[in-house]
């Protein structure tokens, strides 16, 4: 029951996609995900998704698994959609029903939501398809580093992240064992209502938590012993580089950006 | 290498308000002198001060009372803690809890990552240190996917990368399936023997002991006995009354010899009582199928 949970769900091949500096990627879906809300015209939703299809060509991912990304978001979609479809003041009223009106403007506005929508998980689920947790994290800790300044511990929380990344699957082991362990001495976690069911899992997170926190004190001094004094004077054994592929990335990147900019003084 | 004089440690349990409500002593005078190469064993029932001591060689405790010198450094020097860390290696009992990367590579590069040691040498360190436990070709597996041997072995490359003059080893094999302490015990005596490294090895495994150059036992935080296995194990009942178990061959002679048979002190191995038994199953035909009976039995 517990075991099907993974994050991060990296599709390992070989692409252009995958080579990529992490850094790229991330920042590349950050500006991306802006340029969605910057863009107003369907000329730029025509570009967005132009530059997206071309990226998720490049990563040679099975165009299923990028499907499979959007199936959890899929009810949000439709409410969002249909919210703004019937909900939307307008003046060109083509249907009505008590307080739920159809509208040139609102069928508009539902359409280009549902782009929106669409391309930022297709860009953000594309985003974990090619890159591996390890190197996200290691991303996030070079593009936070300013932060440093701020007094933010960014080191320190990207190591978390990926001892978090490396725990999952060792305490979802654990917690199925935990299960199995109640349940042959007669815990009953199938039947009953949505309350019921929560409240029998209570006997199961209380002996995963202490477990857990034993496991993280005995990390922290196997950390100790191993000379870990955070991220001073610490070497990577694989820095992130950037390749020349990568600064033509970023010249894409800021290309299309402003194409998608431009599209705003675009009629359509 | 390692010198504990008069070493103490007291538990303190204090309530809220800092009182103090009750003071355990683990370790009372703890005297031990290891030398670079040799491979020690210390042995001692839960609660004698076999760990904590362990971990007073790594700085991870400091004396209550006494001293402890590592390669002649302090373990209370302050400016000597992280040296003294990256001498002295830890290896502690639960394979899961120790491996920090998502990657047995990348796990391995942590300590020299830490130690602030250039890039292309740390894949150097980790290339040497992944194949001197054999465990170069899993280099790009997950952690996860290892068998409970093949883990352990990977938090002992962890800590060679680091280059420690020597390694204690928290009862490695303690969550390890027979074949998983096999495996783990050939690679700390390869260690030991290839690369010259000290071992301190903590356990309560008889047959892992038997290796060692000397054997130490503790009880009720104090040593108890100390000297070559052979010397050690030839005290069945002073061991047995320390609660803890001699490996099968020798409880096996000391039975034997208890019942009359002339067989020297210290056996060992299988392979040593058999060739002390010898003698008596050469002497007549029946005697040796009865012999059968005995090895198959005591496996160990």
């Amino acid at each position: 029951m517990f075991r099907e949970i993974t994050l991060g769900q990296y599709y390992q091949t070989d692409s252009l996609l995958h080579r990529l500096d992490p850094r790229v990627k991330v920042a590349g879906v950050f500006f991306y995900i802006i340029s969605l809300f910057l863009i107003d015209r369907f000329a730029g939703y025509l570009a967005a998704g132009a530059f997206l299809f071309a990226a998720v060509a490049l990563s040679r991912v099975p165009f299923r698994y990028i499907l499979n990304g959007m199936r959890p978001v899929l009810f949000l979609l439709s409410i969002t959609v249909l919210f703004n479809l019937f909900l939307t003041p307008g003046e060109h009223v083509l249907w009505r029903f008590w307080r739920l009106q159809l509208t040139m403007e609102g069928g508009r506005f539902a359409l280009k939501m549902a782009f929106r929508l669409i391309f930022l998980i297709t860009a953000s689920t594309l985003m974990t398809l090619t890159t591996t947790p390890n190197q996200m994290t290691d991303a996030l800790e070079k593009l936070l580093r300013p932060l440093r300044r701020l007094h933010v511990p960014v080191h320190e929380i990207a190591m978390m992240m990926s001892i978090a990344l490396r725990f999952i699957p060792i305490l979802t082991e654990e917690l199925d064992k935990i299960q199995k362990a109640q349940m042959a001495r007669g815990a009953d976690f199938e039947s009953g209502g949505l309350l019921a069911r929560v409240r029998a899992m209570v006997p199961l997170l209380v002996p995963l938590f202490i477990a857990a926190f034993r496991r993280a004190n005995d990390l922290a001094m196997a950390m100790e012993a191993r000379c870990y004094r955070g991220g001073e004077g610490r070497t990577r054994m694989k820095p992130l580089r950037y390749q020349r592929r990568d600064g033509v990335a970023y010249l894409v990147l800021i290309l299309y950006f402003a194409a998608a900019a431009a599209t705003r003084a675009v009629p359509f | 290498m390692i010198l504990t004089k008069g070493l103490i440690h007291n538990y303190t349990k204090k309530d809220d308000e800092g009182n103090t409500l009750s003071v355990i002593r683990a370790l009372d005078g703890v005297d031990i002198e290891v030398k670079a190469g040799e491979f020690v064993a210390i042995l001692g029932h839960n609660g004698s001060g076999k760990s904590t001591l362990a971990k007073h060689i790594n700085a991870l405790l400091y004396p209550s009372g006494g001293e402890v010198w590592v390669d002649g450094m302090n373990t209370e020097d302050a400016e000597k803690l992280w040296e003294i860390r990256q001498r002295a290696g830890m290896i502690f009992q639960n394979p899961d809890n120790q491996i920090i990367g998502q990657i047995v590579e990348e796990d391995v590069g942590f300590g020299p990552e830490n130690l602030g040691v250039p890039t292309q040498e740390i894949r150097e360190r980790v290339d040497e240190s992944l194949k001197a436990v054999g465990m170069l070709e899993y280099r790009e597996k997950s952690p996860n996917r290892l068998s409970g041997g093949q883990k352990q072995r990977v938090s002992i490359a962890g800590v060679i990368a680091m280059h420690p003059g020597c390694i204690i080893m928290d009862e490695p094999t303690a969550m390890l399936d027979p074949s998983g302490r096999k495996e783990v015990i050939r690679a700390a005596r390869a260690l030991n023997d290839v690369e010259r490294i000290t071992i301190l090895l903590i356990t309560h495994y008889m047959e892992e002991v038997i290796y060692a150059s000397r054997v130490i036992v503790m009880d009720g935080g104090r040593i108890a006995m100390q000297g070559t296995p052979r010397e050690v194990f030839s005290h069945v009942e002073k061991l047995k009354a320390l609660h803890l178990d001699v490996p099968a061959a020798t409880e096996l002679a000391y039975i034997l010899k208890k019942n009359g048979l002339a067989l020297p002190d210290g056996i060992l191995t299988k392979e040593e009582l058999a060739a002390a038994l010898k003698p008596y199953f050469s002497a007549s035909g029946q005697e040796s199928e009865q012999g059968e009976h005995v090895n198959p039995g005591r496996e160990c």
